[in-house]
């Protein structure tokens, strides 16, 4: 029996090294977008962000996370004890789980799941359990009510979410994340092209999703204290503001995945764009030679020599991913050109994606709740809904009826976008008539 | 290969627990996740056999129980709150209101 | 020997979580071991090789159905019913009949197990692909309960509004 065990162990023993990179790594990565954050606020505002740390802000999140391991750790009288400590938990462990079925390129899944989008769908849901536990047990009113309009904005943008999704999968005909990305490739398209509404369903759900600006009521400061997240100091507090940010790349990976293409390289199919091939090693000694450009400028020693040290970390990534362009190398591995490439094109536009999250954040005002369920419920729903059958009537039209990709798909848009504008209309016209908030 | 009688025996130790519950407790959200706990029992069982068979069947009639289960207890749930709104009470016993 | 060490893990977890739902005083507690006993159950489901089974189970049932659950307990007050009496005066009829029904099915189960053919069961195959073969069950020979099942969501839904509202 204990062969039976150590045979096992030796055949996941892949998965479990990606599992454990994954989970030692994830602190450090959600912390950089932290980072990432405020440099990107600073320079929307004309500022430059942190900048004393290390060279540039670099080792800010450090700093971060240092202060709050060592703050003491408050918690209020008369709180439930255990269900108090373990609701972070349940954030964070479901938005890490969520990680498990993605493929960040060919080489790099933990778990090849059959039903891998709607895994992390299910998991992110069962995340909801995290806020409403953390927001009763603080045993404060404002804790529970933000706890409650959080888990009520999430349940229902989480329903328009898995409709735009749905939209995607149709045309994908499979739920499994690797399978979807090859169905892309096979394609020619993104799905992100083909069905640019459910595309655009599903960036405005998974804001919602994740309680990011527009849609942080639940936790904006000048509303409800911070929401369900009050009485929590400390690191549990970066628990939960841990669990944020990993989902936020969970969303980003299931968009990259589903509508952008996955660990494509844009126009994967033609041989004209192959220059783009280039670009990762290009992109990758473009900012190592910043970071030397910048290392001499620092008013601190130690902080140019730590920016060389960046710098050449750069030029090595940059020449780790030059290596598969060398048609030697090709003949011998050819599956390292997917791997290395793959996964710098995810992560690429996993950045893409959440600096447009960024920069939405910090471009549009805070939607009221009451605005937000409406929207939610009587803008998103339906149109994805509409979006679903639309897919559906292109499929058809282009599998039966012998309809060329073009005309079926853009006669389909274009009558979503027609429901679309209609479903905005009325919904406009409902929000300048309830002034008041009255009885439900 | 796990038998399937160790399912159904499963299956069969879930649906007793849920029927103590039920008829046991006095407070009437207890009651409600008992009867959920029996529904699960019964979806078990459904999905063992339709492993035994070799078919999808057992799969599709276990999504129509969990359908049911979801309308049930949003209707429950309904009824639990107008009841407690008016009578401020919930416990079972003491909703008797069409008791001669 | 996998399967077996996964199928006693989450058998015990749900039987554990589920003696826990019936015997606590408070209501969240409560409510917490239900959704770890669907956890539970789900793994079940996974472990029988139902994928889609799974992770509807996970999604709706977890997900959504107890997700209700723990809303309608935080809303009402449920400090009274702390010091109130759990369990009503005749439990131990109760208990006694459920016991009872309980070592029926026991003996059901033992005499039939060699009776009816509850032999090999099918080959993971004839159950891979999860997703499409439901898929496929469910659109064509399920077609009318399928429909019949969202005009009861549809009822349900306008039910509970109705019933939760203030005034009607």
């Amino acid at each position: 029996m204990l062969m039976n065990l150590i045979h096992f162990v030796i055949s996941i023993w892949v998965p479990l090294v990606c599992a454990l990179i994954i989970v030692a790594v994830l602190p450090l990565v959600a912390g950089y977008i932290v980072l990432m954050e405020r440099k990107v606020m600073a320079d929307m505002q004309a500022r430059l962000g942190p900048m004393r740390v290390g060279p540039h802000g670099l080792l800010q999140p450090i700093a971060d996370a240092l202060k709050l391991l060592i703050k003491e750790d408050i918690i209020p009288d008369e709180a439930d004890k255990v269900i108090f400590w373990f609701a972070p938990l349940i954030s964070v462990t479901a938005a890490m789980l969520a990680m498990s079925a993605l493929a960040i390129g060919p080489w790099f899944q933990i778990a090849e799941l059959n039903v891998g989008l709607l895994f992390i769908v299910g998991i992110s849901a069962l995340g909801i359990f995290g806020i409403v536990l953390g927001g009763w047990s603080s045993n404060s009113h404002y804790s529970l009510l933000g706890a409650l309009r959080s888990a009520a904005q999430l349940v229902s943008y989480e329903t328009a979410a898995g409709m735009a999704i749905v939209g995607g999968l149709l045309i994908a005909g499979t739920l499994s994340t690797r399978e979807i990305v090859e169905a892309q490739s096979d394609y020619g398209w993104w799905f992100g092209l083909v069905t640019p509404v459910g595309f655009f369903v599903y960036i405005v759900a998974s804001i919602a999703e994740t309680n990011r600006a527009p849609f942080d009521l639940p936790e904006a400061e000048s509303e409800l204290v911070a929401g369900y997240m009050t009485e929590y100091s400390g690191f549990r507090w970066a628990l939960y503001f841990l669990a944020e940010y990993t989902n936020m790349v969970v969303v980003a990976s299931i968009a990259t995945t589903l509508f952008l293409g996955g660990w494509l390289r844009p126009f994967a199919g033609t041989a004209a764009f192959n220059f783009l091939d280039y670009v990762p090693s290009l992109l990758m000694l473009g900012v190592g030679g910043y970071c030397f450009y910048r290392a001499p400028k620092q008013p601190v020693k130690v902080q140019s020599l730590f920016m060389m040290a960046v710098g050449l970390l750069f030029v090595v990534v940059a020449i780790v991913l030059a290596v598969p362009l060398i048609p030697a190398v090709d003949e011998l591995l050819p599956g390292l050109m997917p791997g290395l490439h793959g996964a710098f094109w995810f992560l690429l536009k996993v950045g893409l994606y959440i600096y447009v999250f960024m920069w939405l954040r910090f471009t549009f005002p805070r939607y009221r709740f009451d605005q937000l369920m409406r929207l939610g419920w009587q803008f998103l729903i339906p149109l994805s809904i509409v979006n679903v059958m639309g897919v559906g009537m292109a499929l058809v039209l282009h599998r039966h009826w012998g309809w060329g990709h073009l005309p079926a798909f853009g006669l389909t848009t274009l009558l979503t976008l027609a429901v679309a504008g209609w479903l905005g209309w009325e919904s406009e016209k409902k929000d300048k008539e309830h002034v008041f908030v009255g009885e439900a | 290969m796990i038998p399937t009688s160790h399912y159904l025996f499963l299956g069969m130790v879930l649906f007793t627990i849920g029927v103590i519950g039920v008829v046991t407790r006095r407070n009437v959200i207890i009651i409600l996740m008992s009867i959920e706990l029996m529904l699960n029992a019964v979806n078990i069982n459904l999905v063992a056999f339709s492993r035994l068979v070799g078919s999808a069947e057992g799969h599709a009639f276990a999504i129509f129980i969990i359908t049911d289960a979801a309308a049930e207890a949003a209707v429950g749930l309904g009824i639990i709150i107008a009841f407690f709104r008016n009578r401020e009470t919930l416990l079972g016993d003491e909703m008797d209101l069409l008791k001669w | 020997m996998i399967d077996q060490i996964v199928f006693y893990f989450f058998a015990a977890l749900a039987i554990v979580s589920a003696i826990l739902v019936v015997t606590r005083r408070n209501v969240v507690q409560s409510a917490i071991f239900l959704i770890t006993a669907l956890l539970a159950t789900a793994g079940i489901f996974l472990e029988l090789h139902a994928e889609f089974l799974f992770i509807v189970q996970v999604i709706l049932y977890a997900g959504g159905i107890m997700v209700l659950f723990v809303f309608v307990i935080m809303l009402i007050n449920m400090d009274v019913s702390l010091h109130q009496i759990q369990f009503n005066r005749q439990w131990w009829l109760g208990l006694l009949l459920a016991l009872v029904v309980g070592a029926e099915l026991t003996i059901a189960i033992a005499i039939g197990r060699s009776h009816l053919s509850l032999g090999e069961p099918a080959p993971a195959s004839a159950l891979e692909p999860s997703t499409q073969l439901v898929g496929k069950v469910l659109f064509s020979e399920y077609m009318l309960p399928f429909e019949i099942a969202s005009i009861l969501l549809l009822v349900a839904m306008i039910g509970a509004v109705v019933m939760a509202k203030k005034k009607i």
